[in-house]
């Protein structure tokens, strides 16, 4: 259920910006001159086989990498020209879902939602607490706040992390292969709460995700990410009955294309001729 | 993790215990708890015999300790061991007649110094000597005087 | 040509390890803030760490202190002093055996788990949550630990101490029927509060920050696989045990 294209044009500055991005590993070059608006209030998937550097965009964007060349720019400001102390303030509006949802295993489920709490607030314990327990009911899991994450199930622990990202209402979502390994309930569970959330709170998220399906069903806008280059985008309808090969071969699961089923290292040539 | 007050029960259990067992090793295993203040004034003594008397060991007046053996050193001139004595200040009242004797706890146990206080009324200062001493009783001396009434004996009134 | 280069590498590679360790020493103790959470995260692991080694030194060192009486008045009695067998136990007690036998331990049942479970939450992302959540993991994971860990390792190698001289005492006095009041007092006078015992103390320290320094920042610098996780903490074990022997040894040339 993407939302309306009028509500999706009006945006009219991209809340993230990236230019010319190039990001390299060693001699490998992960990004290469990658160009990507992403406009308010929308959702946009990111694709793209495994190892093509989604991952990387997003750690690009929340600060974690900084960038061989290019800019990335988050609300007019540019990630990799701040200081300590603006990534911290920075970083409070951004929710991040980990793959996996990376719950804190020391900690209660009620400790792991209230973390962002207590790191980036002062307020009182009551507070906090009916902070999270609202948190913890929109995502449907009212009572288990005393649990530890071993004691959930693959689920309910996604659903966790997903109340731990968004406790603290950011504008910007950036959420890393949310549906993997989760069953199908599970993921329509993720799917309608990560569309509902941001619509209700006018959030911005990223998705990063190689489910083809369900990006059909959540995202307004796709990017399809192969050989550290962006080789298709638009609306995941258009991208589905695109005739360009790359995006024919990703979008609809076909082995023979122009992207490589053979990992090729730097160098291979080179490796056969010696 | 905040609510959890038994965790934080138990670990204060364990740094009480903890500081409880090296209080306990302090005073009881080893010499700490001979102290007997800051507030000291010295005796000397001398004896003809010491026997195997130890720097550090007790001075004591009934069996209770008042003091510390500071130093042992042999008189170059008399060949007595001079027997340095801190002993604590509340104990200011030890009249100057008083005779000291090197003893020994149990059979075989540590030496250590018996005060056997007297009756003069002037009372020991600080830098005083004990006149009347007894020396140790060196018990192979003892035994073969016994066994062969030939013992070349060690003490000296 | 590359040979050479590796060569030099397994030479710096060390030097370049004890850097970056230190480093993280300094990093973590840019961290303290003296606050209550920090206060209480320390506590929560002291409890983990420091009581749950609780028993395992206690039992060891009611044992250490039998064994070691029952050879020292094996030995001494040769001579007739087994009275002495009391003075013997305190002295190795306190200068060798209980610091360095409560740090051996503690690495291996303390240092191992804190080196996994950081090395675990690195490999589930946890780690970088935190960062994402701007919360420095040095500080909220690496740091409590590592004063738990300086903490609770002279209080154990107190606990390991007691509870030898209490087997001592069933040894010697129960079992071999040696005289109670000869034993005591031949610690009471024979073994030095400062020589013995403070510096038996000092040494405590300097192994509890040890261990717990290379077993945190193992943790925190494995590679975050199954297997990296598990190299890790074998490193833990062996690097400390080693180095835990060598201050000894130079620890002790100092001290006395």
């Amino acid at each position: 259920m993407p939302s309306s294209d009028s509500q999706f044009a009006q945006s009219d500055t991209p809340v993230i910006k990236i230019r010319d991005l190039v990001f390299r590993r060693g001699d490998r070059t992960i990004l290469d001159g990658v160009n990507i608006d992403i406009p308010r209030g929308s959702i946009v998937a990111f694709m793209g086989p495994s190892g093509a550097g989604k991952t990387t965009i997003l750690r690009l964007i929340s600060g974690q990498l900084r960038p061989d060349a290019g800019t990335i720019e988050v609300n007019g400001h540019r990630v990799s020209a701040m200081s300590r102390r603006e990534l911290h303030r920075f970083r409070r509006n951004i929710g991040v879902l980990l793959q996996d949802g990376a719950l804190f295993t020391d900690l209660t489920v009620f400790e792991n939602i209230a973390t962002p709490v207590r790191e980036h607030t002062d307020l009182p314990e009551s507070l906090v607490r009916r902070l999270v327990m609202s948190k913890l009911s929109a995502v449907g899991l009212g009572g288990i706040e005393e649990r530890m994450p071993h004691e959930l199930s693959g689920g309910m622990a996604r659903r966790v992390a997903f109340a731990r990202a968004v406790v603290l209402d950011p504008d910007i979502m950036l959420y890393d292969e949310p549906m993997t390994g989760l069953d199908p309930i599970a993921v329509s569970t993720i799917r309608t709460l990560m569309r509902e959330t941001n619509d209700a709170l006018g959030q911005t998220s990223i998705v990063v995700t190689h489910n083809v399906s369900q990006v059909r069903r959540f995202a307004d806008y796709c990017y399809i990410i192969a050989s550290a280059k962006i080789v298709g985008e638009g609306p995941p309808q258009q991208l589905t009955d695109s005739t360009e090969p790359s995006v024919d071969q990703f979008m609809n699961g076909k082995v023979e294309g122009p992207i490589p089923f053979h990992y090729q290292p730097p160098g291979a040539a080179w490796g056969l001729l010696d | 993790m905040r609510a959890n007050y038994k965790v934080e029960f138990a670990s204060g259990v364990f740094l009480l215990l903890g500081i409880a067992a090296l209080v306990w090793l302090a005073t009881r295993a080893t010499d700490y708890g001979q102290d007997i203040g800051k507030e000291t004034y010295t005796i000397s003594a001398r004896f003809a015999n010491v026997g195997d008397l130890r720097n550090r060991a007790p001075v004591k007046i009934g069996g209770v300790t008042i003091g510390l053996v500071e130093s042992i050193a042999l008189d170059p001139v008399s060949f007595e061991a001079v027997v340095r004595m801190s002993v604590a200040s509340r104990f200011d009242e030890i009249p100057s007649d008083t005779g000291a004797s090197v003893l020994t706890s149990g059979v075989l146990g540590d030496r250590y110094i018996g005060l056997e206080p007297g009756g003069a009324p002037d009372m020991l200062a600080d830098g005083d000597e004990i006149f009347i001493t007894q020396s140790a009783i060196v018990l192979e001396q003892v035994i073969s005087k016994y066994m062969f009434n030939t013992g070349t004996g060690g003490d000296k009134e | 040509m590359n040979e050479r280069i590796s060569r030099i590498d397994r030479l710096t590679t060390p030097i370049t390890e004890a850097g970056q360790c230190l480093l993280f020493l300094l990093r973590m103790l840019a961290g303290v803030r003296f606050g209550g959470q920090q206060i209480l995260a320390v506590l929560q692991q002291v409890y983990l760490i420091g009581a749950r080694s609780l028993v395992i030194i206690m039992i060891c060192g009611f044992f250490v202190g039998m064994v070691l009486s029952l050879q020292a008045i094996n030995a001494l009695e040769q001579f007739g002093a087994s009275d002495q067998v009391s003075l013997l136990v305190g002295k190795s007690l306190f200068r060798e055996l209980g610091p360095v036998l409560t740090a051996l331990l503690f690495a291996g049942r303390a240092g191992t788990s804190i080196t996994a479970e950081i090395g675990l939450m690195k490999a589930t992302n946890q780690l970088e949550a935190m960062e994402l959540m701007a919360i420095d993991p040095v500080q909220r994971i690496a740091l409590p630990r590592f004063v738990a860990g300086v903490v609770s390792v002279p209080l154990l190698a107190g606990m390991f101490s007691a509870m030898a001289i209490m087997g001592s005492v069933v040894f010697a006095i129960g079992v071999m029927g040696l005289d109670a009041g000869i034993f005591w007092s031949k610690l009471q006078t024979g073994v030095y509060f400062q020589k013995d015992f403070v510096g038996g103390m000092w040494k405590s320290l300097v192994f509890g920050g040890t261990v717990s320094l290379i077993a945190v920042y193992f943790g925190y610098s494995a590679k975050p696989t199954g297997a990296g996780v598990g190299t890790a903490t074998t490193n833990t074990v062996v690097l400390s045990s080693v180095l835990i022997l060598i201050f000894d040894f130079i620890m002790t040339s100092f001290l006395t």
